[in-house]
């Protein structure tokens, strides 16, 4: 892993952490797509304007750390090296996806990749990021487990007895917190007197770091510095990403509790468009090897379309596989 | 007998005292000894922690104290505190962290001090550790044992937040098996299955057994999770019970066999899933059943077992199925009130009585 000072030196990282953005932006959108025309069923969360956040926490993990992702996963997963393939076809409720259908856009977990599930009951994943941790410490081993939450998801018990917990016995966690500004429509600010998220972090101990969601660099930044702490068995860090949640709630959302300006206002930071400016004015990279990676990217989601298509929805005589082990 | 009657106990209320010799499940012959139930389940335990170094037990106040009940006592001084481990006051992430600790490899055993606690934990139970399993198609499990105990008993006083019996809150959820054991054989034997299961096991301790004893294999066993418990076969009337039930329905037996009825016995020691099939032949050769549960009567696990019976001996059956269940109330403080919140053996002999004569009690 290069140091973070480094990474502007490391073709290989940057472009790595472009192509996952991207990845994520076109899954997103091809997402979004297949539910407006009906061909997805259930809800859709999309991640679309917070790709600088997960890629630049997962791209400081190793394939061996873990995370535990949310109702707004599909991001998480393909920063993490899920395969979109199999993403999309649990999308469309495929045997072929990777949980063979049953558990849909909220539920998508790639444990190949380093995953322990993604829960839709808000901060759900937090204890459980806790307890891998604990796993870790008991065996001696190095790896660092990281829950993601929203703004909301700051409000609940499960964050705070995490984070107590976790400082507490001073376990390998990240605690990534993605400050989107909203918990469905309403704004953390009207929920919460407490606006910078991090402060939160003192009380329990443990340091808190906030960054500028928008920007891959500075995300990947803290989360090598927090994750190379809770490896050398420094304890946990609350790692607030200040973000934005660009789509609605849920695609086709009506979005009556925000102006389009703000929205309008964030979608020009554009977290893709701003790591591809400085790619080209500080990275020696060309604007066509990075148009390349995108026609490249989107052949990948063809693909996967094309591969969740071609998928079967689950036999009804395995109504039952599953339940017990 | 290869140890001598002894600890006796009294059932409270109306129940007459009963040696542990009622339920006789270790053979003549077989080295055994005199455990109580809750030295049974500590005995499973430390067998379990011995033998796999993934197994570790966290909860409130487990350590030094040994729990609120003293179940973990001396665990503490054998295994450290890394292994017997205190935590906060958070029951939801104690069951939380054990779920992410079981999908990395480990075994937790963990502990809520009373079950009435488990709603604050009920996310991580129900809508978590249950069906993570699932919703990844199978990708990954969960093999925690989660400890509370339950119950409450007449002259306890433990009041509303203290008493409950909830084994249907965690039966009714698919991906959950949920233990109830009567006696302390079962407990032993049922704990190893529980922390050896691939599942997440909620295993409900009965509080007024814990002081209880019985014989003890000194050799090592584990019982199959799923399974009902025979404990005693009779051939006029099945009582279907668990926990501490089941030993009203014992003592219901011995006071109605010199009246020539034979009363068949059987105990769910695992609630769920629920061992159908052996519910069902009882109620085929006895014709007559009678449910008998602690916990509430309203949409509680009598209920479930009636209907099974229902389901699987309807032509067999010669009388109306009878329930006796706990009062439907919250478990009140005052003795006055607080005697009848639950089944005693004289409701199970009347229930019994009920079936023979073939119709409803009351009527």
């Amino acid at each position: 892993m290069a140091a973070a000072r480094d990474v502007m030196a490391d073709r290989a990282v940057l472009l790595e952490m472009y192509r996952r953005m991207v990845r994520i932006r076109q899954f997103e959108l091809a997402a979004t797509n297949l539910f407006k025309r009906g061909q997805l069923k259930g809800t859709v969360h999309t991640y679309v304007g917070m790709e600088a956040s997960g890629v630049g926490v997962c791209m400081a993990l190793r394939r061996d750390d873990l995370i535990a992702g949310t109702h707004r996963s599909h991001g998480h997963n393909i920063a993490k090296g899920a395969d979109v393939k199999r993403m999309m076809a649990e999308l469309l409720g495929k045997e072929t996806g990777y949980c063979k259908g049953r558990g849909g856009s909220m539920h998508i977990a790639a444990f190949e990749t380093g995953s322990l599930g993604a829960l839709a009951v808000v901060a759900s994943g937090i204890p459980l990021a806790v307890g891998a941790a604990l796993a870790f410490q008991m065996r001696g081993e190095d790896r660092v487990a990281v829950p993601f939450t929203g703004d909301a998801g700051s409000n609940t018990g499960n964050w705070h007895e995490g984070l107590n917990m976790a400082a507490t016995w001073n376990l390998p966690v990240v605690f990534v917190l993605e400050n989107n500004q909203y918990g469905v429509s309403t704004r953390i600010d009207d929920v919460t007197k407490v606006h910078d998220l991090s402060l939160r972090a003192a009380g329990y101990g443990i340091p808190g770091v906030r960054v500028d969601g928008f920007d891959v660099l500075a995300v990947y930044e803290a989360a090598v510095a927090a994750v190379a702490r809770a490896r050398a068995g420094e304890g946990p860090t609350l790692l607030v990403t200040e973000s934005y949640r660009i789509d609605g709630h849920y695609a086709g959302e009506p979005e009556v509790y925000r102006d389009k300006a703000e929205v309008a206002e964030y979608r020009a930071k554009d977290p893709i468009t701003r790591f591809r400016s400085r790619l080209e004015s500080d990275g020696d990279f060309t604007a066509a090897e990075l148009d390349l990676i995108d026609v490249e990217i989107g052949a990948q989601i063809e693909d996967a379309l094309a591969f969740a298509r071609a998928g079967s929805e689950p036999d009804p005589s395995t109504a039952l596989d599953y339940i017990y082990a | 007998m290869t140890a001598p009657l002894r600890d006796a106990v009294s059932l409270g209320g109306n129940a007459p005292v009963m040696s542990p010799d009622t339920i006789r499940q270790v053979p003549d012959g077989v080295p055994a000894r005199m455990l109580s139930y809750q030295e049974a389940i500590r005995e499973a335990l430390r067998e379990e922690m011995r033998r796999d170094p993934a197994v570790f037990l966290m909860g409130e106040d487990i350590a030094k104290h040994g729990g609120a009940f003293g179940v973990t006592r001396t665990l503490f001084d054998e295994f450290g505190a890394e292994r017997v481990r205190n935590t906060p006051i958070s029951e939801n992430t104690i069951v939380g962290a054990a779920t992410g600790a079981a999908l990395v490899g480990m075994r937790p055993v963990a502990e809520i001090m009373f079950v009435d606690f488990s709603g604050l934990a009920m996310d991580q139970i129900a809508t978590q550790a249950a069906k993570i399993r699932f919703m990844t198609g199978g990708q990954c499990s969960v093999p925690w044992v989660l400890r509370m105990p339950q119950g409450g008993g007449a002259g306890k006083s433990t009041a509303a937040q203290h008493s409950q019996s909830l084994e249907v809150w965690f039966a009714h959820i698919p991906g959950l098996k949920v233990v109830l054991p009567s006696t302390p054989y079962d407990a032993k034997g049922l704990m190893k299955a529980a922390i050896r299961d691939d599942n997440p096991v909620v295993f409900l301790e009965q509080k007024l057994l814990y002081s209880f004893k019985g014989l003890v294999p000194e050799a090592e066993y584990v019982l199959p999770l799923s399974r009902c418990g025979v404990k005693r076969y009779g051939t006029d009337v099945t009582v279907v019970a668990s926990g501490y039930m089941v030993w009203h329905a014992m003592l219901a037996a011995e006071i109605l066999a010199p009246e020539g009825i034979s009363v068949e016995v059987v105990d769910v020691c695992t609630v769920a899933p629920l061992d159908e099939e052996t519910i069902g032949a009882s109620a085929r050769k006895t014709g007559r059943v009678v449910a008998v549960a602690e916990a509430c009567r309203q949409y509680g696990p009598a209920n479930e077992w009636a209907m099974v019976a229902m389901e699987r001996a309807w032509n067999e059956l010669k009388a109306p199925v009878v329930r006796v269940a706990g009062r439907n109330s919250p478990v009140p403080f005052a003795n006055s009130i607080e005697n009848g919140a639950w089944p005693g053996t004289d409701d199970v002999v009347g229930a019994i009585r009920s079936a023979m004569a073939g119709r409803r009690p009351g009527a």
